[in-house]
């Protein structure tokens, strides 16, 4: 125990990756800010629309208006401190803050990778980053150090193969490996890809790439971890990540997770890479280079980071898991779904026609969706039951006030899942006004019709 | 191994900087679990099925329509020489004949049909009686403005021949009285907007949009299949759906609104509207040659390719099913306005309509998921 400890936590290591690793975080995170802010999104996601589906326990956080634009600033602008390395945990913590935020406005764009950057946002509050090659250790040589616990560095390791392994656990399931979904639907609809396009038709392909995908996902963290396989796993992840930018529309994720696979690289690549940096903007890298070692204090300060980032690991390593508490499909249901590093793994869709009944007169009417949602939430709403839940209460309360008494909203909703023909999702006979949304099963989820096996 | 990691990093960017190409079509998906008596590889082509729209279904019910109108012109000029009770039957067996001819076009709402906002210039109703009634007399208006879409196009006509008295010699009466010049010129003046409007998406058609739309058979989801579909599904759900049966139910409202009933003033005919309507969507979904009983290329068959992928459930079949049992039961109903008007609550029309909404996921749902094709794209990430 204590050699590993020695080995992968306190022993001392070059600064560099971490830094290298802060540097290209940033700027990546203000490039992904600039690229949504030029798209228009923020106006269009955040804006625009009417209602905002809340996470539960987060109903208090919103869009704030115009203000909204002010708050992706922020965002930015932490990034460019991020990057440079000024006033690095203040930045941090800005940055954490936004951007959290930012993804907590509307559950609508959910995407695991914004997760991912606030968790590992978060994690980063609790690193040096800012040691070397930075504007803070510059200023200040006091506090400008060569070298660093080993455990910031693996804890980003960590991160990652997480990430990358719970993904490749998701995907051992029937649908994925022996039936070939969703990829069976996704491929054949990338006719038009040059080079690929014939070949995405072709059933073996499909499932050559539900295969390949899977084991690259689990095994792509260990690959990486050895230094014989390493630089052939670095080009495996850069034509995976590529590939999959090409297929799917996933934005800035397949780079980031390109630049942060990077860490697994030994201080050598990372001094060429600072070297280069140096010279492009003619910064004394020499000056960094100091032979000092950082050590995290021994009073209960530091001890108290240590458990934060122990809570925060064993966070990661269960809530994957939590779906087993609950009955019924995961994918079905999507009890237990988010938050799982369950990636591109269903192709599914549905449609939810709401019924609003005045308990006194007893008149009824069903909503046009188009009247409360924009495009993106009904798309999103018609197959989550917490999205249903939420929505049926917010038209509740608002036809309540528009005159309406006791009123009752019933959905009729079908939904299809990997390919096989929509059923029910909602039971139909269920007053949702009456539901009320928490961590415990929702038992009105018209149980899933078929099976898959698997995590 | 430096270079070729630059290489591979090279090439995979030229290559995903140079998507959205078009591009040939290669064959959809082949294989099946269970060997079939002949295994062979069976393809699916977006350009053929893009063709045989354009070709067989879309340009041919334009044309159609087209000389339909002009007919209903000539009806008219019948009668604005001689107003008399037969010329009057005459322009509304025109009217109509051109009204049902609408229904086949209505859902080809997209590149110049779009662009003359097509759909809301020809068919917005309930029409404006008041303001049909204001512009006739101050004899100053501007049909081509979007302001004026409730008061112009074939539900316009239907005040104007329909609903101008209670009996043909009440509404003859208005067509010779001393200032029926007035009249004349407005409904004269709603035809010549309506025929321009049709000349224009009817030239375009027939000039280079139809190589634009066929020539854009990609992926994208601004290929004209998947945009094709959005407006199509959006079209049964909004206006076949919704406008001619859910509104005037009141399905959405709590309490029904005959007015909204197509064609309200003559108040009969609306159900037979409908039923074009529907049966115009099913003939397009099964690729039906435009009035013939041949078919090519379509959704049906593009569906028919991807079975395989749907474990043998056969979703054409559900679908074509679920169409006929709406038709069945819409046939078998009163005049809608009959229907809403005699009935509290209309029973049978909210049976018949519930048939008509389980169409909807079928389309929006099970066929879009099949053919991964997005519904009302949606311009960001996903993961």
């Amino acid at each position: 125990m204590t050699s590993f400890k020695k080995k992968y936590i306190n022993k001392s290591t070059e600064a560099a990756p971490l830094a290298v690793f802060r540097i290209l975080f940033g700027s990546m995170m203000f490039l992904s800010i600039a690229r949504f802010w030029s798209y228009g999104w923020i106006d269009k996601l955040y804006i625009q629309p009417k209602f905002f589906f809340s996470y539960y326990g987060f109903e208090w956080i919103k869009p704030i208006g115009m203000y909204t634009y002010l708050l992706f600033g922020v965002c930015g602008a932490a990034a460019i401190l991020i990057a440079l390395g000024y006033k690095y945990r203040m930045a941090m913590l800005i940055f954490f803050l936004s951007f959290t935020y930012i993804e907590l406005m509307d559950k609508t764009t959910y995407l695991n990778h914004y997760y991912f950057i606030s968790g590992l946002s978060f994690l980063m509050l609790f690193l040096p980053a800012n040691a070397y090659f930075s504007l803070d250790a510059s200023q200040n040589p006091k506090r400008a150090f060569q070298q660093i616990p080993v455990w910031t560095i693996n804890s980003l390791k960590l991160l990652l193969g997480i990430v990358y392994f719970y993904a490749g656990l998701a995907k051992l399931n029937s649908d994925w490996l022996l039936k070939a979904m969703p990829l069976k639907i996704w491929l054949p609809a990338k006719f038009d890809i040059p080079l690929l396009g014939n070949l995405l038709s072709q059933e073996w392909v499909q499932y050559a790439f539900s295969w390949v995908g899977a084991g690259y996902d689990l095994a792509i963290p260990f690959l990486l971890l050895y230094k014989k396989t390493r630089t052939f796993a670095f080009v495996l992840v850069v034509i995976f990540h590529v590939l999959t930018r090409v297929l799917f529309p996933i934005g800035m994720f397949p780079y980031i997770m390109i630049i942060c696979t990077l860490i697994f690289f030994d201080a050598s690549l990372h001094h060429k890479i600072l070297t280069l940096v140096a010279k492009l903007f003619q910064i004394a890298k020499t000056k960094f280079d100091t032979g000092k070692a950082y050590v995290f204090q021994k009073n209960t300060i530091g001890q108290l980071k240590y458990a934060v980032v122990l809570l925060f690991f064993a966070f990661q390593v269960l809530v994957p898991f939590r779906y087993l508490l609950y009955p019924g499909e995961l994918f079905w249901t999507e009890q237990g779904y988010r938050f799982s590093w369950r990636v591109m793994l269903t192709e599914k869709s549905g449609y939810a026609q709401f019924k609003i009944v005045d308990g006194v007169s007893q008149r009824w009417f069903y909503v046009d969706n188009s009247d409360f949602l924009s495009p993106f939430q009904e798309k999103q709403m018609a197959f989550q039951s917490d999205f249903i839940l939420e929505y049926a209460h917010y038209l509740k309360e608002y036809f309540e006030n528009d005159g309406h008494q006791k009123v009752a909203v019933y959905v009729d909703s079908q939904v299809a899942l990997n390919g096989r023909l929509s059923t029910t999702f909602v039971d139909p006979k269920v007053d949702l006004a009456q539901e009320k949304e928490s961590f415990k099963h929702k038992n009105w989820i018209i149980p899933f019709k078929d099976e898959i096996k698997g995590f | 191994m430096k270079r070729i990691l630059a290489l591979v990093f090279f090439i995979t960017l030229i290559w995903a900087c140079s998507s959205d190409n078009g591009g040939e079509v290669p064959p959809a998906d082949g294989g099946t679990d269970e060997p079939k008596e002949e295994p062979q590889e069976v393809s699916f082509e977006r350009a053929p099925m893009l063709v045989n729209w354009a070709d067989n279904i879309i340009i041919p019910a334009y044309t159609d329509f087209d000389s339909e109108l002009e007919n209903l012109t000539a009806a008219f000029e019948n009668f604005n020489i001689d107003a008399t009770t037969t010329n009057l039957i005459a322009l509304r067996e025109a009217w109509l004949t051109a009204y049902t001819k609408w229904q086949r076009i209505s859902m080809f709402e997209i590149g110049p049909a779009e662009s003359a906002d097509f759909r809301f210039s020809m068919n917005t109703y309930p029409t404006d009686t008041d303001k049909i009634n204001a512009h006739i007399s101050s004899g100053s208006y501007d049909l081509t403005l979007s302001s004026n879409r409730a008061s112009k196009g074939f539900p316009a006509l239907d005040y104007l021949i329909n609903g101008l008295g209670d009996s043909d010699e009440a509404i003859i009466s208005k067509y010779t009285a001393p200032d029926k010049e007035a009249l004349l010129t407005y409904t004269q003046a709603v035809l010549t907007d309506m025929n321009a409007l049709t000349d224009q998406v009817v030239s375009d058609w027939q000039g280079s949009y139809r190589d634009t739309f066929v020539a854009n058979d990609g992926a994208s989801a601004t290929a004209s299949v998947d945009r094709f579909v959005n407006d199509y599904i959006f079209y049964f759900e909004k206006f076949l759906r919704a406008g001619k049966m859910g509104i005037p139910l009141g399905v959405f409202s709590g309490s029904p609104l005959p007015q909204n009933v197509e064609a309200f003033h003559e108040g009969e005919i609306a159900n037979m509207l409908f039923l074009e309507g529907l049966q115009a969507t099913q003939d397009f979904f099964n690729g039906k040659h435009y009035a013939s009983t041949a078919t090519g290329e379509s959704l049906a068959s593009y569906l028919d390719n991807l079975n395989t992928v749907k474990d043998g459930e056969d979703l054409k079949a559900v679908i074509n099913n679920q169409l006929n049992k709406a038709r069945e039961m819409v046939t078998s109903l009163d005049a809608f306005r009959t229907e809403i008007e005699t009935n509290a609550p209309p029973t049978d029309m909210l049976l018949a309509y519930d048939e008509v909404q389980r169409i909807v996921p079928l389309l929006k749902v099970d066929m879009v998921s099949a053919m991964s094709i997005s519904i009302d794209f949606v311009d960001a990430d996903g993961d």
